[in-house]
């Protein structure tokens, strides 16, 4: 599972941005590349050590549910929510469209 | 400096009038947030209306807390309803969140009065304030160097006397590392200790929110008021908790202080920092406690594994801002060039990169090279901190390898800027407490800080052997 030499290439970098959606101009795709590479490198440091029985810890405490009686409380107040936002229709949230028109 | 307690004490008694308190602090703000750009926001009507209100309550013969007409700076990643709360980023900017964050709260229950919102990096991302959409924030010691990071709006107002008290958020070392730069007092507290709810979530596993102060009887006034259980944050411990303020002077008798060989002579730590640590052992010695060296090999991968769980947890935490519901939103003709555009526009430079290196980490193929090693290290620098607490009680090691740094100096190179955070980043991964104090100034002038951790739960055994620190500090 170690990865290649070459610790990230740009057509990878692009396909994370896509992942992230973020959407980088290609001198922020350039500079990430060998800004990243030089991270992972340095994070390869961590191949030396043995990991025979260690399990991963995800959280620093032991997580339970938590959960609370099923009865109606006040939730936070919609017109104030909706004031946030940068559309709004009818009381929701208005975005471009998500599908292709038929 | 005027410290906390004195004035609750002289609030609560009627000796000084909260509007006196608070007019004051305004004053300081005044003359020098032009320069040092540490606070955001000035609430100065509201301030000075709340401040009114506390003296009411006294006039009426009433208690209004133990922070009594406190000024309390909040890091602007922390949630005050109808207040702007930006996190340093343009994604944010102008948003008033609909909500107050149970510290907050807390703050105000206790008489203290949010006095505006601190500057800080972008989402809490960095350790020199220097990430910030709205400019950088100065040392008040020397304003062409960095005040640290990420909370440095928060350090440099203590230090700035723009308010006795400030609040952070410590993701790794983002209260202690500005705390040791800025010549202030800062607590990470104990994973779970403080609610997270109404904090603008980072890396939710490291994120904990903690006081800054003058002196460590305030640092322990303000964690007392704001720690304990929280329904709304499902992560917060549910054990009734030791308040750290009664025990504070009980001296360090019998301590067993362990000096963390790694972090207090390892490559790059500053030879004075490295001498103040051993200074502040001393100290400790001399009141009676037991000093030993201690090594825990796994904490030199720290930084590294680190810097792959925190910008993963990033990367699903920030998936959040996509133009829908709250802030920026730039136009486009669907909803992925819509959400694509708006992220390249809200968000800076070290942002993105964290986006993306979490974004990688926890692709296929790379899971198990990266984030799957990250976590096994966690374990393995939580074994390390098991193993060594066995015999002692508390732990010291330098907050940071360095005094403050020059504006731009780290800028360019995101590996140097990382290091800065090598001695606060295994606390975060283990989730136990530590706190950072000011030892003496170092060849430069500036501030030189010494870290003390505990294990989970120890913060009133760091806060004794801090006091003591505190009290031979040069």
């Amino acid at each position: 599972m170690t990865p290649d030499p070459v610790a990230i290439t740009r057509a990878e970098v692009a396909h994370v941005a896509k992942l992230a959606r973020l959407g980088l101009t290609a001198d922020e795709i350039d500079r990430l590349t060998g800004e990243l590479a030089g991270i992972l490198i340095h994070a390869r440091d961590m191949g030396e050590l043995d990991f025979t029985g260690v399990e991963p810890t995800t959280h620093p405490l032991p997580l339970v549910n938590v959960v609370r009686p099923d009865e109606v409380e006040p939730t936070l107040d919609r017109d104030e929510v909706l004031t946030a936002a940068p559309e709004v229709e009818d009381n929701r949230f208005r975005v471009p469209r998500i599908l292709e028109a038929p | 400096m005027d410290r906390a307690y004195e004035i609750a004490a002289s609030v609560r008694s009627g000796e000084r009038s909260a509007r006196e308190v608070i007019d004051g602090y305004l004053d300081n703000v005044a003359a020098r947030n032009d320069e040092l750009n540490a606070l955001l926001l000035v609430g100065a009507d509201a301030a000075r209306a709340s401040a009114d209100a506390i003296d009411a309550v006294v006039a009426q013969g009433k208690d209004p807390g133990p922070l009594a007409g406190v000024p309390v700076v909040l890091k602007d990643n922390l949630c005050q309803r109808g207040v702007p709360t930006t996190c340093g980023s343009r994604i944010l900017e102008g948003w008033k969140p609909p909500y107050t964050a149970t510290v907050v709260e807390a703050v105000i229950a206790a008489g203290g009065i949010a006095l505006g919102k601190a500057n800080l990096d972008e989402f809490a991302m960095g350790s020199s304030t220097e990430n910030s959409a709205f400019g950088p924030t100065r040392n008040p010691h020397d304003p062409s160097r960095v005040p640290g990071g990420s909370s440095g709006g928060s350090a440099a107002a203590v230090a700035a006397e723009f308010a006795p008290l400030a609040l952070g958020s410590d993701t790794g070392g983002s209260i202690r590392q500005p705390a040791a730069l800025c010549g202030v007092v800062g607590v990470k507290p104990t994973y779970g200790r403080v609610s997270r709810y109404g904090l603008v979530a980072f890396a939710s596993s490291l994120d904990q929110i903690g006081p800054f102060a003058t002196s460590v009887s305030d640092a322990a006034l303000l964690l007392d008021a704001i720690s304990g259980h929280d329904r709304r944050d499902s992560t917060s411990i549910a054990d009734q908790l030791i308040p750290v303020a009664p025990s504070l002077n009980e001296g360090v008798a019998g301590l067993r202080v362990g000096v963390i060989e790694e972090l207090t002579n390892g490559e790059g730590v500053a030879p004075e920092v490295s001498a103040a640590v051993s200074a502040a052992a001393a100290a400790l010695e001399a009141a009676g406690a037991i000093i030993e060296m201690v090594s825990l090999p796994s904490t030199q991968f720290g930084l590294s594994a680190y810097y792959m769980i925190a910008p993963a947890e990033a990367s699903s935490n920030l998936a959040r801002y996509d133009g829908v519901r709250y802030g920026l939103r730039v136009d486009g003709d669907d909803l992925s060039t819509m959400n694509e555009r708006t992220r390249d526009a809200g968000f800076g430079a070290e942002v993105k990169r964290r986006i993306m290196l979490g974004t990688y980490a926890l692709s296929a193929g790379y899971y198990d090279a990266y984030y799957g090693r990250a976590q096994r290290v966690r374990t393995l620098i939580t074994r390390d901190f098991d193993r060594v607490y066995e015999n002692c009680d508390v732990l010291l090691s330098p907050t940071s390898p360095t005094t403050a740094f020059k504006l731009g100096d780290r800028t360019a190179d995101p590996m140097a800027m990382y290091q800065s955070d090598v001695c606060t980043i295994p606390t975060n991964l283990a989730g136990h407490p530590a706190m950072s104090l000011p030892w003496g100034k170092g060849a430069d002038g500036m501030p030189v800080g010494v870290q003390v951790l505990a294990p989970a739960l120890g913060e009133p055994t760091m806060f004794r052997a801090a006091r003591v620190i505190e009290d031979a500090a040069p």
